[in-house]
């Protein structure tokens, strides 16, 4: 713990050292607020208008949560489906993968023409950013069973269930951790897109009125919430991720 | 009554032949060694003894009856411990039964205190060195509900000293467990040593090339490998291994 500390001192310096040079800049250069308010500005508006953008704050971090965990679900729902069926997985494995190279996001404007301005084509974004990168992670976490357990755990008279249970799906979690947190990155995103596009709460709107009225001041606020955000949501999953899969940081041998 | 029987058992991969017209059988309680070189098919003995998959030709027969291509039919502990490592050495001892029954965990943590593993069954096998893990590995196989015990060249990735130390356990864990054992390996140190018989299998297509059964008394230990007699034994195997190269 304490390791850690000292280690981390210095990242911490390099950030505090350019916040107060951003300050000194703003002052020294005489630059005007809404082109870039200095630090000290953002903060008080970050502490003062609390009360303006907690509902935004509250129904981002709802519409966040809520696509996540579908996408989340379906992702896995779609992996244990398509390693129990190899052939069809054959058939939309690539597919899959080609999918991934198109951003996602292109999509938004078609789900608004097709959904309105409700929270469904929000949600179907978010889902769909969600969704491959844990589908793919997933799948590939279950084919990848080391042989020799696999003969095992046959030889002893396991049944698929069994095997499933007891070896692939603890074997695929590392792997599966690894795409959730891929996934809780991109859902932020795509939940600050998806207002974006229109919607009357959320950071994105909050966002979109601060900047067409040039507060800047306040659009910081909106980064500085939206990055808050996105790193409490992976702090949460690495915690999650340290408990259920504790046994792969125990070990390094006792005595060989 | 016959534990096992293994009736000309033929099997090829990709056209070429592997094991031809292999047969022998293990008696109740009794300790079997299949000594042959490496590549010579042990393995796929084993993985056809416990219906991984079917042979081309041939038959095996379970405390007599039929099993050919059944699974779950034989406690197996693989050339490599296996074990899973996101479970406990104590949750690992008892996967084996677990896929057939409720466990005993009472009787796993006695035998993992026999094994010397006291103290270390909330561990995980990554804590564990080579020596300890390759025990673990056999209190699964000795927990499992099958009484024939397969054990596939479990020693020979460890360190002369351990191994030795680890022949000796595992000879004394046996008396007290009475199981009938069938044991792979390409040491004949350690056929002789172990077993009540030694199987020799020839090389390419592996076949029954002999079998010596051994004489000397149990309990043994291992001042029993220093004495003239236990070098002559080695010596007739030794000729016989050499005929096939
Ligand atoms: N599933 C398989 N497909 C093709 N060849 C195999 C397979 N399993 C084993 N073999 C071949 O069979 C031979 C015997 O292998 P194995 O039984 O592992 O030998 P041993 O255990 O005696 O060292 C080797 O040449 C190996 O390449
Ligand atoms: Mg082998």
């Amino acid at each position: 713990m304490t390791q850690r500390f000292i280690k981390g001192w210095r990242p911490v310096a390099v950030l505090l050292l350019f916040i107060l040079l951003w300050e000194l800049c703003s002052r020294w250069f005489d630059i005007p607020e809404w082109l870039l308010p200095p630090p000290t500005l953002i903060m008080e508006t970050g502490i003062n208008s609390w009360s303006d953008y907690a509902p935004h704050l509250f129904s981002t971090i709802r519409l966040t949560f809520t696509g996540f965990m579908i996408g989340v679900m379906f992702g896995l729902l779609l992996a244990v489906f398509l390693h129990l069926l190899p052939s069809v997985r054959e058939a939309l494995y690539p597919l899959l993968i080609l999918s991934q190279n198109i951003p996602i996001i292109v999509l938004a404007p078609l789900l608004v023409i097709w959904f309105g301005f409700g929270a469904l084509p929000k949600l179907i974004i978010i889902v769909l950013v969600c969704f491959f990168p844990i589908a793919i992670a997933a799948m590939d976490g279950l084919r990848q069973t080391n042989p020799e357990w696999m003969h095992y755990m046959k030889m002893a008279g396991a049944t698929k269930g069994q095997i499933f249970r007891k070896l692939e799906w603890p074997n695929a979690l590392p792997s599966i951790f690894s795409g959730v947190k891929i996934s809780a990155a991109y859902s932020v995103m795509g939940a600050v897109i998806s207002e974006w596009l229109g919607a009357n709460k959320g950071i994105g709107v909050y966002m979109t009125l601060a900047s067409s009225s040039f507060r800047t001041d306040r659009v910081f606020v909106a980064i500085f919430l939206i990055m808050s955000l996105s790193l409490l949501f992976f702090l949460l999953i690495n915690l999650l991720e340290n408990k259920m899969t504790s046994w792969q940081r125990k070990g390094g041998g006792a005595h060989e | 009554m016959n534990k096992l029987v293994v009736d000309q058992l033929t099997k090829s991969f990709d056209s070429s032949i592997i094991l031809q017209n292999v047969s022998f059988s293990i008696q109740e309680g009794e300790f079997v060694s299949i000594l042959g070189p490496s590549g010579s098919g042990k393995s796929t003995l084993f993985h056809l003894i416990g219906g991984l998959y079917p042979p081309d030709s041939g038959d095996i027969y379970i405390n007599g009856e039929r099993t050919t291509g059944e699974k779950g039919k034989i406690s197996y502990m693989p050339q490599s411990p296996s074990l899973l490592p996101w479970r406990t050495i104590m949750e690992n001892v008892i996967l084996g039964s677990e896929i057939i029954e409720k466990p005993n965990k009472a009787e796993a943590l006695k035998m993992i205190q026999q094994a010397g593993l006291e103290g270390y069954e909330q561990a995980y096998p990554s804590q564990l060195s080579g020596g300890m893990k390759q025990r673990a590995s056999f209190i699964r196989s000795l927990l499992s509900p099958q009484s024939l015990i397969c054990l596939d060249e479990p020693f020979s990735a460890l360190d002369e000293f351990t191994r030795m130390d680890m022949q000796e356990w595992l000879l004394s864990i046996w008396t007290e467990h009475q199981r009938s054992i069938l044991f792979v390996t390409h040491n004949i140190e350690e056929a002789i040593f172990l077993s009540d018989r030694v199987i020799v299998l020839s090389d390419r297509p592996a076949k029954v090339q002999r079998e010596f059964k051994i004489p000397f008394a149990r309990p043994r230990n291992s001042s029993l490998m220093l004495t003239r007699e236990f070098l002559n034994w080695k010596k007739e195997i030794f000729e016989e291994l050499k005929v096939l190269v």
